[in-house]
């Protein structure tokens, strides 16, 4: 069977900056992949190539069998590779609902349609008391959760997910853990960019992880936290 | 606001301004509820891309200068009615807008508000020195035909006053069913965060296409109306960066992105002109311009949503103290 995102060699460069590197990594149906690193090894761009942001500068990308390095991300949104930012970029002239509503016009333009599904994905990421908020008036940590249903209303089949639990309470970090649970039973894989470990370790199916815009590991979350390589990069030699 | 009360607030506005002109008869003062109908149609129209869309078109003289020639040149040379002119010239104008909106939206922000005035004083060197549409002498519409066939209109104003009001209610019905409807929130989207709208599946290029040719083609139709009141039309009035400004001004001033915002705005802004030039007469000549500027600063710094957001603040503070 085909996975259902096959990274293969893939390079970035900006310049003479070199983000990327003979990245290899896949990721099958359903599967939660943490991806993983220290600041600036490279994660984040790495999800902008898989994204459609940036078009790689060398290497492939297949997602359910097709090359699609180089696509722009309404293309990867609409073949099904859904995304949320490190910083957040929620609408701010909209409600909660009316943000979730852009992301469900993908699949359906008629509004009524959009504004039932839209408050489906909301319910779901436990935004249902919120609808008529304006979106700016949520806590950070909701605002996280709107992203996500908002990028969920695309209807996915891969959802990339960079730094959601970022600056989050204990308490919020195992709401966060809850929700990709949830969306991972939904038949949705998931490819996590984290700095939380205890919000990753728990619920990653296997790991990746990045130095220098170069895989220095990858494998089980144990595996990787008794990797040699993976500690040296993280504590220092 | 329950949508019932709304529709009663929206008809009774309509009835008044049916009813208005016959109340004010002095040729002048109609002349100048007409301006005032104009202007907002033509900020009502610039809001589609500028308000909604968030793309800053400091260039629609360009469009509303096609529409003026448009239909003035099909009318002089094919003796075409004004009216199937205005909506050749609203084509025109959206074709034209698509072809300079392709390139000009790969610039941002105040990048792309600079490429649209270069893009108008372009057109506007270009019809000067162009003999066949007139160059600088411009155009006269004739006036052998008159009634409502040919839109000329010698013994009376409210013919044009109704016209502009028509179009006017036809500029705000297409804002509205694109505010309800699924390019209302893509354009909002595409203001607030586009990288976001990308992510989302929204082609920036497309849509901002969209806005651009919608936009353009209501602004072409003022054109061609102001062609037919003035019957005359030469580069230095209908494609001149002093009217593109001012289609920008009636909107920022009464509320980007807001249905009525460039109707409130273009009561007070042409209320202004209108004033000061009674008032300074000749002698103060630019008056207005200072006033303008003396606004657009107080807007941008206290009140940024203009008149309406600022209204719709007061209403939403007000509910809230009830509560």
């Amino acid at each position: 069977m085909n996975p259902l995102l096959e990274v293969d060699n893939l390079g970035k460069r900006f310049g003479g900056l070199v983000a990327n590197e003979g990245i290899s990594f896949r990721l099958d149906d359903s599967q939660i992949v943490g991806l993983i690193g220290p600041n600036g090894a490279g994660k984040t761009t790495l999800f902008n190539c898989i994204a459609g942001f940036y078009p790689p500068s060398e290497g492939s990308i297949r997602f359910r069998g097709n090359a699609v390095a180089g696509l722009t991300p309404p293309e990867m949104a609409r073949l099904g590779v859904a995304r949320t930012f490190q910083i957040v970029r929620i609408f701010a002239s909209m409600t909660v609902l009316e943000n979730a509503m852009v992301g469900t016009m993908l699949r359906n333009k008629r509004v009524p349609v959009a504004r039932q599904r839209a408050r489906d994905a909301l319910e779901f990421c436990g935004l249902g008391g919120r609808l008529d908020l304006p979106a700016v008036n949520l806590t950070v940590a909701e605002q996280r959760r709107l992203e996500v249903a908002r990028a969920l209303a695309t209807e996915p089949k891969l959802l990339l997910l960079d730094e959601t639990m970022a600056g989050l309470t204990p308490s919020e970090v195992q709401e966060a853990v809850r929700l990709v649970k949830a969306i991972q039973a939904r038949g949705i894989a998931c490819l996590i960019v984290e700095h939380v470990m205890e919000g990753i370790m728990p619920i990653a199916d296997h790991m990746v992880v990045l130095d220098y815009g170069r895989k220095i590991a990858e494998g089980t979350p144990a595996e990787i936290s008794r990797n040699p390589a993976v500690l040296a990069a993280y504590l220092g030699e | 606001m329950t949508a019932r009360r709304r529709n009663i607030q929206v008809v009774a506005a309509l009835a008044a301004a049916c009813a208005l002109p016959l109340a004010v008869t002095n040729p002048g003062h109609q002349n100048f509820l007409i301006l005032i109908l104009m202007f907002a149609q033509v900020g009502v129209a610039w809001n589609i891309l500028g308000g909604y869309a968030g793309q800053v078109s400091l260039g629609h003289a360009a469009f509303f200068g096609i529409g003026a020639y448009t239909s003035t040149v099909l009318l002089t040379h094919a003796g075409l009615t004004p009216w199937i002119g205005m909506l050749v010239g609203g084509l025109v104008a959206s074709a034209f807008a698509v072809l300079i909106g392709w390139p000009c939206f790969r610039l941002k922000g105040h990048y792309f508000s600079m490429a649209t005035i270069a893009v108008a004083e372009i057109m506007q060197v270009m019809f000067t020195n162009w003999e066949g549409v007139g160059g600088a002498v411009g155009l006269y519409v004739p006036l052998k035909d008159q009634g409502w066939e040919a839109m000329v209109f010698n013994t009376s104003k409210l013919p044009y006053y109704y016209i502009a009001l028509g179009l006017l209610v036809a500029t705000l019905a297409a804002n509205w069913a694109i505010e309800k409807s699924f390019l209302g929130y893509y354009f909002r989207a595409i203001k607030d965060e586009p990288e976001a709208a990308r992510s989302l599946g929204i082609s920036l290029t497309r849509y901002k296409l969209v806005a651009i040719a919608i936009s353009s083609f209501f602004t072409a139709l003022g054109g061609s109306f102001y062609a037919q009141k003035e019957l005359f039309i030469d580069p230095g009035s209908v494609l001149t960066t002093a009217l593109s400004i001012k289609m920008a001004l009636v909107t920022i001033l009464g509320g980007v992105g807001s249905l009525f915002g460039p109707v409130v705005g273009s009561l007070l802004l042409t209320g202004i002109e209108e004033v000061t030039r009674q008032v300074f007469g000749g002698s103060g000549q630019g008056t207005d311009l200072i006033l303008y500027a003396l606004i657009i600063i107080g807007v941008a710094v206290f009140y940024p949503t203009g008149i309406m957001g600022w209204l719709k603040q007061r209403r939403f503070l007000v509910a809230e103290v009830k509560k």
